[in-house]
């Protein structure tokens, strides 16, 4: 029963295989059993996700159910839950229990989904290993001794060791893409304002984007159906219509020009990730896809355009947190710069606390022209980079990341390495663009993704390739070895 | 560009972060290599090149000036580290 994909676990509660009390049960047992190893859950919401799943339950027998209804899932633990302790896997908001529900949360809970707690991550997102939580790392249920990735790298452990069948994630710079990509299951980042961000705690507001986590790209159609469409609380939600994701999968992939940009696959690629993407893309050749050689101009200024762009954003974002209405507050203050200063200095780790000071330096008097204003120039350059390219191709594809999962602490003290993971993700968030990582091989053991990107809004688009792709190979199809004992 | 560690103090101040002498050494190395790495922006052209700061050309949406929210203040109050009388409270700020 764990072993499902949403798609299946639907039809088989239609069928009275199973009912959703049964299924949520099983996954609560898992979680209690197995989550000790992986660490991928903050919060386990066992009786709201009964009372849930005995609702859902009601509505299955009454006929009045929709795809979701009865699907147990996940949230990451940046989306309020209200009632619910949102952490954002920090210890500034181990305490903050909010009074209302992120919209993600509003609508997945509309469409029947049971929650069944809250995942891990990188504090406030900022990571990609998922090592800078407050809650302690998670561990790759490929390997233990190795990183998830991040920062939805809790969202991506649960999947991939079959706790839940489906998550949500949130993607700044590559936290959906990344760890889906080191533990092998589908993660799709949408067009930046497809889905609200409402109730999603802000790292970088112009760059975050909540999306799906599942087990393949149909899930990601069906979850991404329910997510997305415009928000009058979010007035960075686009105002467009949402169309089915899940109509479009089966389109054949005749006369698709997949754009293979020669910078994705230079220097700094290990080997056996990128034999396994060629070997992806032959691939979708045989899928009717035609290959096309593209140069993606500007894309060498991705990091060092995000690394200004995203820490002046969270400096200016993580400034709400004093101590005052809500979240740690330190003890004894003895007047207000005190109580500011020591309730940062306690509630923040040393990955967010640099970040802020890198984006409060960049935006300081003096630098402000060199570094910020400088960096949303080259910001525009790589959209258009971009943009020539889709003149051109209908998708671009690629590696998700220039190896597989690496060993648990071996970037940890080091940002700048640590930055280099998401040299083949960041560009995207820059330019606002969609895409997906799907499981396409193994290198020596581990999961490798394959991204793919489209042009704004053609998410459809990019989840018909995947599925395509799916149907085609079982990579996706994979558990991770010893991962049931 | 290696930031000096009266530098770090100066925007650990402005940001209201502590960094204690000894903190100070390792942040200014590290942030120093973090804007080491960002100064290859610094060499290319961008003359003429409108800044981006988002990615859609989306402009703010109005509504009808009508009231639409309920008061929520003692929700959000019970959530507060220090309240009294539906006030939030601070340290004394004025002698």
């Amino acid at each position: 029963m764990h072993d499902l994909t949403i798609a299946r676990m639907a039809s088989g509660l239609r069928e009275k295989r199973f009912s959703s009390s049964e299924l949520t049960r099983a996954f609560l047992d898992r979680i209690a059993r197995l989550d000790g190893r992986y660490n991928s859950f903050i919060t386990v919401c066992e009786e709201q996700a009964l009372r849930a799943a005995a609702a859902a339950d009601a509505r299955l027998a009454a006929g009045s159910a929709e795809t979701l209804t009865g699907i147990p899932i996940a949230h990451k633990d940046i989306f309020c839950t209200s009632g619910v302790r949102t952490s954002c896997a920090s210890k500034m908001l181990d305490n903050f229990v909010p009074p209302y529900d992120a919209t993600v949360v509003t609508r997945l809970a509309a469409a029947g989904s049971v929650m069944l707690g809250k995942t891990n991550m990188d504090e406030f997102a900022m990571g990609s290993s998922n090592e800078t939580s407050f809650y302690g790392a998670v561990r790759n249920p490929w390997d233990a001794d190795r990183v998830p990735g991040g920062s939805s790298g809790g969202s991506a452990a649960a999947v991939a060791a079959r706790l839940a069948p489906a998550v949500t994630g949130t993607d700044t710079g590559g936290s959906i893409r990344q760890p889906a990509a080191l533990c092998g299951i589908t993660g799709l980042k949408p067009t930046y304002g497809r889905v609200s961000r409402l109730g999603m705690i802000a790292f970088a507001s112009s760059l975050d984007q909540g999306g799906p986590m599942a087990r393949s790209a149909e899930d990601c159609a069906i979850l991404l159906n329910a997510m997305a469409g415009h928000d009058p609380l979010d007035s960075t939600s686009a105002r467009l219509p949402v169309p089915d994701y899940t109509a479009t999968l089966e389109q054949p992939l005749d006369g698709l020009r997949v754009g293979v940009p020669r910078e994705y696959f230079g220097e700094g690629l290990e080997a056996q990730t990128g034999a396994a993407i060629h070997a992806a893309l032959k691939e979708l050749e045989k899928l009717g896809a035609t290959l096309v050689d593209i140069s993606l101009a500007h894309s060498e200024l991705a990091i060092p355009t995000y690394y200004i762009i995203a820490p002046a954003e969270a400096s200016t974002n993580l400034s709400r947190y004093d101590g005052v209405r809500y979240g740690h507050r330190c003890a004894d203050p003895q007047d207000l710069h005190d109580l500011y200063t020591r309730t940062r200095d306690e509630g923040f780790g040393d990955e967010v606390k640099r970040r802020i000071l890198v984006g409060t330096y960049a935006l300081s008097a003096g630098y402000y022209d060199a570094y910020y204003k400088k960096a949303q120039q080259a910001r525009r350059l790589i959209k258009q980079g971009f943009d020539s390219c889709f003149e051109q191709v209908d998708v671009i594809a690629g590696p998700t990341t220039p190896g597989p999962a690496f060993g648990l602490g071996s970037k940890k003290d080091d940002p700048v390495a640590m930055y280099l993971e998401d040299v083949y993700t960041l560009a995207i968030n820059l330019a606002g663009l969609p895409a997906i990582s799907v499981p396409a091989g193994l290198a020596g053991g581990l999961p490798v993704g394959m991204q793919l990107i489209a042009p704004h809004f053609e998410e459809a688009k990019l989840l018909n390739v995947a599925h395509r792709f799916q149907q085609a190979t079982n990579w996706h199809e994979l558990t991770p070895p010893g991962g049931d004992a | 560009m290696p930031i000096e560690q009266d530098e770090i103090a100066k925007i650990a101040e402005l940001a209201r972060i502590r960094v204690d002498a000894g903190q100070a050494v390792e942040l200014s190395r590290r942030l120093s290599e973090i804007l080491g790495m960002v100064e290859q922006l610094q060499a290319v052209d961008t003359a003429d090149v409108e800044p981006m700061a988002h990615p859609l050309d989306a402009t703010a949406t109005l509504r009808a000036d009508e009231v639409t929210e309920t008061n929520r203040r003692d929700d959000f109050q019970a959530i507060a580290p220090a309240v009294e009388d539906g006030l939030y409270l601070v340290p004394k700020v004025i002698e």
